[in-house]
């Protein structure tokens, strides 16, 4: 008991003393539900995915290994690599249209002004606001013939969009909802950059007379580059597994118009039930979030280096 | 000369300063718009609301859409469903994730965060489908339980996350104190560090039942008739009432309504930086 209570005294002891220089493995332990936790629901899942790729599997069938054929018919399957071609297009407009907006909200937040807090908390409300509640609301906007999108177009002249309604439109007016949702979390992002620029360079600038575009281009974007390419890096990872607005307002469609990589996941996996063929999907998949993200982060090393 | 400038100063100030509001206005109003569409089409008629041009002010306002919502769907058990996988999903992941939080960040084991960022980046659907299958094997379909252990992948990671940040910032000082005076490490856990936590945790809390709340796909797959969370059941009307919008549209209301005030609650801390990491679920 007392041998019990010493030996606990002195590994504690050991851990103040192992405290100052970083890791200290004593506080593990703590850890370890957490991760048990992990390792089921999110490590398990990984590698039994992994295993079933290599397997034609369908939802109460037997089950048949085919080694690397579920990879090697994805390489031929027009409607995937059709759908990659909408993921890309869906994603390079939801990363630039939110980053730019984004950041100019954030230019905005970061001065004073009356009721300052009250706009910002306004502001961010589409980020944590329900999808799907969004979506069902966009959806009766974008109404060909009922939705208020195409009335205020009216008000201004324009002739009444198809919106979600047309192959051509479709992809973009998505965007238009994913840009409303997620523009909040730019803001905040270079908010947070803006907030650690020093007043000095600004002083000495305004002395040499500097303009405010001057200003901007030489002293604000150069120090907040590194916040942007973050909300870059994050943009890009949730545009590219944007399903929430897709599958509520078009689910793919009209036709696969708007079938990204994620709904036809979804669509092989629990509408035609080949879960074999659908691991294969969320492999490469994920293989392509993982490598379009080294890619970015590879880009903001070497816009360091130079 | 010396009277002229300031008058122009003054004058260039006041056009800047409508210019400001302006764009604040501009900027702001999107997210406004939407929401004040949102409310006004659940407050009108069903005539009003189909009518083109549209009518903006209901007049006069009617609650009819919010009582048939209730009226023709299990709204009741829907909320209680989600009100379970919220709770129980975020209860589970407060337990285990304050003293991992607090583990990672004294042990300044950094690898093990990279898990969460791995976590975060892969697609939720990946989960799903393995999940799926286990649940099916071992029975647990048709219940509640599928989901809300999905939905430990969302909120076991931001809580994580939360406390990790929260922890870092804390100073060191008292749990130092209470180690030389002969506590272990679990009691200066238990008796010093978790007392000053609990801002911490309310907002890694708040945060992990709001994307718990919001999201669709786990109970999309998971959730049978009885067993279905909100957003789920919202999306079922849709597509059994096309046009239905006022009902729809206060259906849509009821759902997120709690999270946009939970929402205002922690503005500050949002703002703050906790999700400068970019927390967001699926």
């Amino acid at each position: 008991m007392t041998q019990a209570a010493l030996g606990e005294k002195t590994s504690s002891a050991d851990a103040v003393t192992a405290q100052k220089p970083g890791f200290n493995r004593n506080y593990l332990p703590f850890a370890y539900p957490a991760l048990a936790i992990t390792a089921a629901v999110i490590v398990f899942p990984w590698l039994f995915t992994i295993y079933m790729s290599f397997y034609d599997w369908k939802i109460g069938q037997a089950r048949e290994f085919v080694g690397f054929a579920n990879f090697t018919k994805l390489a031929t399957d027009a409607r995937f690599i059709e759908s990659i071609g909408h993921t890309l297009y869906f994603t390079a407009l939801a990363v630039i249209l939110p980053v730019i907006f984004g950041t100019i909200a954030a230019l905005l937040f970061n001065e004073r002004f009356p009721l300052r807090g009250l706009f910002r908390a306004i502001f961010i409300l589409p980020m944590m606001a329900t999808p799907v509640a969004v979506a069902l609301v966009w959806t009766m906007m974008f109404h060909p013939q009922l939705g208020v999108l195409n009335y205020l177009l009216s008000l201004v002249g324009i002739p009444p969009q198809l919106w979600v309604y047309s192959p051509a439109t479709v992809i973009p007016s998505l965007v238009a909802v994913e840009v409303w949702h997620w523009t909040p979390l730019v803001m905040l992002i270079v908010l947070g950059g803006l907030a650690s620029v020093p007043v000095e360079p600004y002083e000495s600038a305004k002395i040499d007379g500097a303009s405010a575009w001057q200003m901007f281009r030489h002293i604000t974007l150069p120090l907040i580059m590194p916040f942007i390419l973050v909300a870059i890096v994050i943009r890009m990872i949730d545009a590219l597994k944007a399903f929430d607005t897709i599958f509520v307002i078009t689910s793919g469609g009209p036709g696969t118009a708007s079938e990204t990589i994620n709904i036809y996941l979804y669509l092989q996996a629990f509408s035609f039930y080949n879960i074999g063929y659908a691991s294969a999907v969320t492999i490469v998949f994920f293989i392509l979030i993982i490598v379009l993200t080294l890619v970015l982060l590879y880009l903001r090393q070497k816009a360091k280096w130079t | 000369m010396r009277k002229g400038a300031p008058l122009g100063a003054r004058l260039k100030r006041a056009a800047s300063n409508i210019g400001f509001g302006f764009a604040v206005f501009v900027i702001v109003s999107p997210a406004i718009l939407v929401m004040l569409w949102m409310l006004s089409l659940s407050l009108k008629n069903e005539v009003d609301n189909l009518a083109f041009p549209p009518v903006f002010i209901p007049n006069p306002p009617t609650l009819a859409n919010f009582l048939d919502v209730f009226e023709k769907n299990s709204f009741d058990l829907y909320f209680m469903n989600s009100l379970i996988v919220s709770g129980v999903s975020t209860l589970v992941a407060i337990l285990v994730g304050v003293p991992a939080g607090y583990g990672i960040a004294k042990a300044q084991a950094h690898k093990i965060a990279v898990l969460t960022l791995i976590a975060r980046i892969t697609p939720g659907l990946s989960y799903l489908i393995p999940l799926y299958i286990l649940f099916q094997w071992i029975g647990l379909t048709g219940t509640v339980w599928p989901i809300v252990i999905t939905h430990l992948v969302l909120t076991v990671p931001i809580f994580i996350y939360v406390m990790i940040g929260f922890f870092e910032s804390q100073p060191p000082d008292l749990e130092e104190a209470a180690l030389i005076d002969g506590c272990t490490l679990w009691q200066a856990f238990r008796y010093v560090a978790l007392p000053l936590a609990r801002p911490g945790i309310v907002v890694g809390a708040i945060l992990s039942i709001i994307f718990s709340w919001n999201n669709f796909i786990f109970g999309a797959v998971l959730g049978g008739r009885t067993t279905r969370t909100l957003p789920v059941a919202v999306f079922n009307m849709l597509t059994f009432e096309q046009l239905a919008w006022g009902p729809l549209a206060a259906a849509a209301l009821l759902v997120t309504a709690p999270v946009l005030i939970l929402t205002l609650f922690i503005q500050k801390e949002i703002v703050g930086g906790l999700t400068a990491g970019g927390v967001k679920g699926g």
